[in-house]
């Protein structure tokens, strides 16, 4: 273990630097802030992760934020294991009929100001899933959306990208 | 004569491809059960399709596989998970989709209906139903001062839901009760009249961390059914695909099932090798997970003039920093404190559950799909099924390590061998309807998929993922552990929930 973490005291960090917020992101999220909230929590989130129904496929893309490259953590933002520390829900997949009440639970649980982030195609609106009987649609059938990432699955960058827009937008109108 | 069709007498049915399906009675259906129930044979999957059930079964010693199809206008057949467990789960599914009656079966529970549809047997007669949550008794434990731990479904990490129901007596786990079904999101009947571009594209999210070998079952199945020789190099591309997308999964499990025993450099380590691995992918395929890359008749993508260089360069880099980090898992004692002896499955009940990847493999079942029944291109290449015994979480760590390694040599292989030429065959519309079947290894063992075409559509697909046969037996495992083990245990399974709950 001494070696490889000599190894990596030695070499530059993986890390990647910071994406550039992502333009239309930035635009959703700013007509939807509270001012005062806002100002409360300063540049530091909490992020609890709902899978509501999807094919893990985004999950995994959620993961590997946390990876060496991306390293979410730097930027004030991390992921909690309890609705109840979270500021930010992060919602996968079609929400499923089975998963509809789980989700509203969790969402109730979390404190208030919170924002919801719904990931990937199938959170828009159900996406390839949409017509069955098994699915509610889109997270915004169930809660109030304040942010789409878009993609199948989005990839870790896109994410990012998106997570900063939602810091970004909440540090403006704080101002 | 054959092993299995010689022990049931049936009429084989024409335009099933490759491996044979017949039509039993009632009596050959209940023998086809007891080969299973007595070991001769492996249930491989069984499904439902328009008054009839089938069931795939395989012979172990000459991997030879037999569909056995009961017609059942009335809707009722003699339940396969009466006298073999393993049909259990499968079973009170096929009960809550088609509303089918397994004869016999005891449990009368639902499995995937959850009351929440609004609809009674949604691929039955589907009757309007109301919507109520469906009352869920578990399994009654008795004892002395037993306590209950409800977990899910949705869980403190970033992972897919489900409910497990924790018997403790104190630390010591008494019983572990899954409830699956959260996900369910009715892919069954999403492909039954899709074309074959939006069912490939459906296989390929049944469950997301294996879209590669998804699409390829799917693939393989189709062009089976439409008899479709699709081009060497499409051939070769997916085998590549789908070895580099083992890698990735053995490199993210591995390094998780540490971190869950809270050594976190193992994972720091195994996530770069991961992300390295997936970018690799998508520098090759334009997709991280290479969904969507497999399509029927070959492969959507080709290399591009830099992707050989770009697999290479992986190869190099996993190579050089991957030994070392096997090294630290064998060497650190306190992570083998937590992995080794800890969550045993029995050899006896991996292969009575014909439990597939390193589930099985690890508990001495050597089954690879790969090897046996065998595709190509893997008959063409060299390469070793790591098999262990011990049934612990080290065995299923282990069997990863040493299927990374073996991957790389695939890996290499395949790009030493890469045929040119064209990408894609074309489909034919079956003028009369078809079938086909494949067996494709998926990292996390053998998908099955199932499919009978009629012109350009979709009329019935069966996706069988290999966490049916595995689900169970982690119950199984974690019974006498600690409560604090069940993550490393689960990890080490790494099931999954959507392949599961479609």
């Amino acid at each position: 273990m001494r070696k490889i973490l000599m190894q990596n005291l030695a070499r530059s960090p993986l890390t990647e630097p910071a994406p550039r917020p992502d333009e239309t992101a930035l635009a959703e999220i700013a007509g939807r802030v509270d001012l005062a909230a806002r100002r409360r929590l300063g540049r530091s989130l909490s992020i609890r992760e709902v899978d509501a129904g999807s094919c893990n496929g985004c999950e995994l893309e959620i993961h590997a934020l946390s990876n060496a490259f991306y390293d979410l953590e730097r930027f004030g933002l991390r992921f909690v294991a309890s609705p109840r520390h979270a500021d930010v829900l992060m919602v996968t997949g079609p929400v499923t009929k089975n998963m509809r009440e789980a989700l509203e639970r969790t969402y109730n649980a979390t404190p208030d100001p919170k924002w919801v982030v719904a990931v990937g195609d199938c959170a828009r609106n159900g996406g390839i899933f949409a017509e069955s009987y098994a699915v509610v649609g889109g997270v915004d059938q169930v809660v109030p959306v304040d942010l789409h990432i878009g993609g199948c699955p989005p990839r870790p960058i896109d994410l990012l990208k998106g997570l900063l827009a939602l810091l970004e937008g909440s540090a403006a109108a704080a101002k | 004569m054959s092993a299995l069709a010689g022990k049931i007498e049936g009429r084989q049915v024409p335009g099933h491809r490759p491996w044979p399906r017949i039509v039993v009675r009632e009596d050959a259906w209940r023998a086809a059960v007891e080969l299973a129930a007595g070991g001769q044979a492996t249930l491989l999957s069984l499904w439902d399709d328009t008054g009839a059930v089938h069931m795939a079964l395989l012979d172990e010693g000459s991997s030879e596989k037999l569909i056995v199809t009961l017609e059942c206008p009335d809707g009722r057949f003699p339940s396969v998970a009466a006298r073999h467990l393993p049909a259990l789960r499968i079973e009170r599914a096929i009960r809550d989709l088609y509303g089918m009656e397994p004869v016999g079966l005891d449990d009368v529970r639902s499995w995937l209906d959850h009351g929440f549809w609004g609809v009674a047997h949604p691929l039955g007669n589907g009757q309007e139903a109301p919507i109520a949550r469906k009352p869920y008794p578990f399994l009654p434990v008795e004892g002395e001062n037993l306590h209950q731990i409800p977990v899910g479904p949705v869980h403190a990490g970033i992972i897919e839901p489900g409910h497990f129901r924790f018997t403790a007596n104190g630390e010591t786990v008494v019983r572990l009760e899954q409830r699956l079904g959260y996900v369910h999101k009715g892919i069954d009947s999403l492909m039954s009249g899709a074309s074959l571009e939006r069912a490939a594209r459906l296989a390929g999210r049944a469950s997301g961390d294996s879209t590669v070998a998804y699409a390829i079952a799917f693939a393989q199945a189709v062009e089976a059914a439409s008899q479709t020789q699709i081009p060497a190099r499409a051939v070769y591309l997916r085998a590549l695909m789908a070895e580099i997308e083992r890698i990735a999964n053995h490199l993210g499990d591995i390094g998780a099932i540490c971190n869950d025993a809270s050594f976190s450099i193992m994972h720091a380590q195994c996530s770069i090798l991961r992300e390295r691995a997936l970018r690799a992918a998508d520098a090759c395929f334009g997709h991280r997970l290479m969904m969507d890359c497999v399509v029927p008749g070959g492969v959507a993508h080709d290399l591009p003039p830099n992707g050989t260089e770009e697999v290479r360069a992986l190869l190099r880099a996993i190579r050089s920093s991957f030994p070392q980090l096997v090294e630290l898992y064998e060497n650190t004692a306190s992570l083998q404190d937590r992995t080794a002896t800890t969550g045993i499955l029995k050899p006896e009940l991996a292969r009575r559950f014909g439990a597939g990847g390193y589930v099985g493999r690890a508990s001495g079942r050597g089954f690879d799909a790969r090897r046996r029944p065998g595709y190509a291109p893997y008959d063409d290449l060299t390469f070793d099924v790591p098999v262990l015994d011990a049934g612990d979480v080290d065995a299923r760590v282990w069997i990863r390590i040493r299927e990374v390694e073996q991957s790389l040599s695939l890996v290499e292989q395949i790009l030493q061998r890469l045929p040119a030429g064209a990408l894609r065959a074309e489909i034919p519309k079956a003028a009369a309807p078809c079938e086909g079947v494949a067996m494709v290894e998926g990292f996390r063992g053998d998908v099955l998929a199932w499919v009978r075409l009629e012109g350009d559509h979709i009329v019935r697909c069966h996706l069988r993922d290999p966490s049916w046969f595995q689900w169970p037996l982690l119950e199984a495992v974690i019974e006498g552990n600690i409560v604090a083990d069940f993550p490393l245990c689960n990890k080490s399974f790494n099931c999954s929930y959507s392949g599961h709950d479609l």
